[in-house]
């Protein structure tokens, strides 16, 4: 009869699964059983499972409905059914949490735990371990310390386990039990031992000694379980990192002979964690990169998966270590696993020539729909790379990008894909017509806000400027029509850019203009109307200072001026000039390719280092009513690496002063140094107004001092100044090692290297991102120009390189890289001159014997052009 | 936008690996499916890992997805390394972080097969697995507890689980019993 029903079970379809249509209340209502006397085991056991299955599938249980089931479950105790009693423990683990009062089976489970049935020993540690609290967990530490070291290994097992669970709620009670722990570390039992290690680690971790004795001590004694062997791995790599311990230290030498273990899991732990190490030699990664070279032949598909996942991250540091296992790695181009393939070409694209690039693009092409996002992001990281090392084969990567673009996949997937392809635009000019054409076909159908807008951005930078602007018009428009307020947004400041760059087009973007003037929003609408009257004056100075080039002011600064203008209401209308500029471009031109995974889009503008600089000078009282800093330049060096005292110089440039910025430190514990300045003797017609001492500087605090110096006023001109510097304090000799200083000191000076002011200094770097506009904006009234010869250099590259760092300003239209195999090249600068002078530098270079240079440069402010000139002459 | 409504996609693409903190927590979560992808047993054992069931089921839907095609046996999906290993019906998974050595994590799904296989007389298939589910609970439970590696040894395992699959299974007792009850 049973079959039968059976049978029509299985039929109707649901009979696959007898928990299926499981309901709850009906299962509590069987659990009514467990009260009945005398006990039936079976039955009782169907429902707990039934319980625990339900839970398992995500179940709610009320309090009041777990607590009774709970308590009824509490009487099975009674039964002597060892399945049932095991799974007692279960509930009572997976109920402590949702019912009230789960300590009321403390005393049985106490019972079990010390009882004779080892069977119920270990489990009821367990689940013993899971219902206790910290209070309670001293009324059974006495067992805990007699289960640790039981002879039974499950007893023991569980016992470090469950007290390996409650270190992080009672340390100091578990910290008590170390000695058990120890002992249990010595016992046959290869579980035991990973257990005993695992807990000593944890009770240790912040005791460096401690940890280092113990790891002797279990290296020397040789442990049995390859999974403690593993740990003590682990444990070894976190020291050696710690100490900074080079690697001829016995921790790495333990490390290796790990190498040579007859489990793989510890060869390959071992191999991997040598891989890891950061500064590791090419000869200490061989013998692990020859691990991980067998590993790759393993029938086990973990194995190879882990063998090849690891050296494809030895292939980005060494890439010359792994061309060794590059046989091995074209093996596994064809695996069945695709995570296994993908990463053996990844880590080949990075190993190989060049003439192996498109055998290999073609395999991965292959099966590339059939792998998992993280792969595919893998993918494109490894062709950004390649584009960069093989710069020729970018229409090659260009075509394998645009039909993976057209693939499914998530965000990260199609944003890693789009920096790839904007970075080879960036860098190979003859591949901006396709790049854009992929990336227009990619926005027609894009899910992400941020890469439409990105594109759009970059669409607007460049398409004006292509042979055929006319034919990007319509992918932009349709953007207007078809997607969300931002993407609108961004598509009418491309389209105003087309309008204002190409005046054949300005009467068609203008029709655009007008239609978009009529959006459901603000921000749509504003960006219209302000570009439309804009471009309808049809001023190139307009056009270029409010539509190609945005704003140069730091956002955070700007919101600080502004509010600070609202405070203190004035007739004066705002002025754009007091708002300091923004340091680092935002806009920088290359986009970095190497961290596209690690990437993470900054929430939140961070005030910028020279808006920090700017409030922690104001604080300074001695330099109040200066003004807005202008510049803060890079930290000098004005001592050697490891002297007694280490000085580094800050240059704050303001208006018409210089701050003097010295950020000492004291190396010398035995001294107390006080009253700290650092005296300056300006070679120019520069003049120290004011010190501000360190008041003091014990060992190894750093400390600030700072100079203010007034600029010569009547030469404008005289922009550069070396100063020869001295620092002079009171040393109080103190106690090494209580760092109790004497009661009296002396005065000592220590020398300086000098100091230099630059042109630099006094200019900010500024970003055009429309160069020719800038230029024709500022207008020839200014203009001078000069050649000069650069004899000592040698190639056009150490020629732009030379200028940039000299001058200080902003390489624009990426006029920095020079193209490989040209004799003649034009850089084009940018910046603000101290006091809000707009300076604009055109150097054409021509190569012969020398460099020649002939320096065009164009400023609101006379004076500015001939401070370049002459400073460049 | 879709970053953010994403809060773990940072995760899904960074495959680097900094070096592994020493520790016993070796096991993220162990689950068994159905040829279908539903749930039969699960197990996440860190609380940060997908707290809600719902991402809990999400994450498994995935797991399966990419899965359940080829057997495959590795995989690294969500910022997670994934073993597996199918049988009949039956889709076994343990997951791991992504610096956890893959090894080990084989070794907790070879154990977790190994004694499943013992315990069902080698029918591992998904009507034996239920109904005989008391038992697959005790044999994880033996072997991983709160995420630390417990047992992986299988004849271990069988040993302290000390489990007879009943020639007549429990559900078809059950029913016959709820029939009498009638």
């Amino acid at each position: 009869m049973i079959k039968k029903f059976d049978k029509k079970d299985e039929e109707s379809g649901s009979g696959s699964n007898p928990f299926q249509h499981l309901e709850k209340s009906a299962v509590l209502q069987e659990a009514r059983i467990f009260n009945e006397t005398p006990i039936n085991p079976r039955r009782c056991l169907h429902i707990l499972t039934k319980i625990i299955y339900l839970l398992n599938q995500g179940e709610h249980f009320g309090t009041t409905e777990a607590t009774e089931a709970f308590f009824a479950m509490t009487r099975l105790f009674q039964s002597n059914d060892q399945t049932l009693r095991r799974m007692c423990y279960l509930t009572i683990k997976e109920m402590a949490n949702i019912s009230e009062d789960v300590i009321i089976v403390t005393s049985s489970l106490t019972k079990d735990m010390t009882g004779k049935e080892d069977v119920y020993r270990g489990p009821a540690i367990r689940a013993l371990c899971r219902i206790t609290d910290t209070t309670m967990l001293q009324a059974i530490e006495r067992y805990m310390k007699q289960a640790i070291v039981d002879k039974v290994p499950s007893v023991s097992s569980s016992a470090l386990v469950s007290s390996l669970h409650m270190v992080k709620m009672s340390f100091d009670v578990v910290k008590r039990w170390v000695n058990e722990a120890q002992e249990a570390a010595s016992s046959d039992n290869i579980m035991v031992q990973y257990h005993a290690l695992g807990l000593l680690y944890h009770l240790r971790k912040n005791d460096r000694l401690a940890v280092t004795k113990m790891l002797n001590k279990f290296t020397k004694s040789g442990l049995k379980s390859p999974f403690a062997y593993c740990m003590m791995i682990r444990i070894a790599s976190k020291l050696l990192e710690e100490t900074e311990g080079g690697h001829d230290s016995p921790l790495f030498d333990f490390i290796e002979s790990c190498l040579r273990n007859k489990h793989e899991m510890v060869v390959y732990e071992a191999a991997s964690a040598i891989v890891h190490m950061p500064n590791c030699t090419a000869r200490e990664l061989a013998p692990a990169v020859s691990v991980l070279q067998l590993f790759c032949s393993s029938p086990k598909a973990a194995l190879r998966y882990a063998a090849v996942r690891t050296l494809n991250k030895v292939a980005m540091k060494h890439p010359s270590a792994v061309t060794a296992c590059n046989l091995d790695l074209e093996n596994l181009i064809t695996d069945s696993n695709r995570s296994i393939a993908t990463l053996a070409i990844t880590t080949l694209l990075k190993t190989g020539s060049e003439s192996s690039v498109d055998r290999l693009m073609k395999q991965i092409s292959s099966f590339v729909s059939e792998i998992s996002d993280e792969f595919k992001v893998v993918v494109v990281q490894a062709i950004s790379a390649l584009c960069q090392k093989y710069p020729r084969k970018h229409s090659v990567m260009m075509n394998f990008l645009s039909n993976m673009l057209r693939d499914d996949g998530g965000f990260e997937y199609k944003r890693a894909i789009v920096d790839c392809i904007i970075s080879i635009i960036e860098e190979n000019p003859e591949s901006k017509e396709t790049g854009l054409a992929h990336l227009c076909e990619f926005i027609e159908d894009c899910e992400h806000t941020v890469l439409a807008t990105k594109i759009l951005h970059l669409l607007g930078k460049e398409g004006p400027r292509t042979p055929t602007p006319s034919k990007y018009i319509r992918f932009i428009f349709n953007r207007v029509v078809l997607e969300s307020e931002a993407v609108r947004a961004a598509a009418v400041s491309a389209l105003a850019k087309f309008g204002a760059q190409n005046d054949d087009l300005l009467p068609s973007v203008l029709v655009l203009m007008k239609r978009c003037m009529m959006d459901s929003d603000d921000e749509v609408r504003d960006r219209a109307t302000f570009y439309m009257n804009v471009l309808q004056q049809k001023q190139k100075a307009l056009n270029a200072a409010y539509i190609f080039n945005g704003l140069s002011v730091s956002v955070p600064g700007l919101e600080k001026s502004l509010h600070q203008y609202t405070l203190e209401p004035s007739e004066k209308p705002f002025d754009m000039k007091t708002v300091p500029l923004a340091t680092a471009p935002i806009t920088e031109q290359k986009t970095e390719i190497a961290p596209v995974a690690t990437s993470k889009l900054p929430e939140k503008v961070a005030p910028s280092r020279q808006d920090i600089y700017q409030e922690q000078l104001a604080a300074i009282p001695e330099f109040q009513g200066l003004g807005l800093l202008f510049k803060s330049s890079e930290p000098v060096q004005l001592t050697e690496a490891e002297t007694e005292y280490v000085v580094r110089c800050i240059k704050h440039t303001f208006a018409n002063r210089m701050i003097f910025q010295f950020d000492c430190t004291n190396t010398l514990n035995d001294q107390l140094l006080q009253r700290v300045l650092v005296q300056m003797e300006p070679s120019e017609a520069y003049e120290v107004l004011h010190y501000v001492p360190a008041p003091s500087l014990p060992y190894s605090q750093p400390g600030s001092c700072y100079s203010l110096v007034r600029l010569p006023e009547d030469d404008p001109t005289a922009v550069s100044c070396t100063f020869s510097c001295t620092m002079k304090y009171l040393v109080r000799d103190c106690d090494p090692n209580t760092g109790e200083p004497d009661d009296d000191g002396y005065d000592d000076e220590y020398v300086l290297e000098d100091l230099e002011v630059t042109v630099a200094d006094h200019i900010q770097k500024v970003l055009k991102p429309n160069f020719g506009a800038a230029w024709e904006e500022i207008g020839d009234e200014n203009e001078k120009e000069e050649t000069f010869a650069l004899a000592t250099v040698r190639t056009l590259d150490e020629a732009v390189n030379n200028i940039i760092s000299f001058l200080g300003m902003q390489p624009c239209e990426r006029s920095d890289k020079v193209p490989e195999n040209k004799n003649s090249h034009v850089l084009f600068l940018a910046g603000v001159f101290r006091g809000g002078h707009d300076v604009l530098v055109r150097s054409r270079l021509a190569l012969a014997d020398g460099v020649t240079m002939q320096v065009t440069v164009r400023s609101t402010d006379e004076n500015v052009v001939d401070v370049i000139l002459a400073s460049v002459g | 936008m879709t970053a953010q409504s994403c809060p773990r996609q940072h995760c899904a693409t960074t495959m680097d690996s900094a070096a592994l903190e020493p520790s016993l927590y070796t096991v993220k979560a162990v689950f068994i499916l159905d040829n279908d992808g539903n749930r039969l047993l699960s197990k996440y054992y860190d609380p940060e890992l997908y707290p809600s069931m719902k991402e809990q089921k999400n994450f498994e839907k995935n797991v399966f997805n990419k899965t359940h095609k080829a057997d495959n046996e590795i995989a690294f999906l969500e910022g997670m390394t994934i073993v597996y290993k199918s049988s009949i019906d039956l889709f076994f998974y343990v997951v791991g972080s992504a610096q956890e050595n893959e090894l080990m994590l084989m070794a907790v799904l070879n154990c977790l097969f190994e004694s499943l296989s013992q315990m069902l007389r080698k029918n591992v298939e998904k009507r034996t697995l239920l109904d005989n589910m008391d038992g697959v609970f005790l044999v994880v439970d033996e072997i991983i507890d709160g995420g630390v590696i417990l047992e992986s040894d299988p004849q271990q395992v069988i040993e302290k689980v000390n489990y007879r699959a009943d020639d007549s299974p429990l559900s078809e007792q059950s029913v016959a019993q709820s029939r009498s009850n009638h």
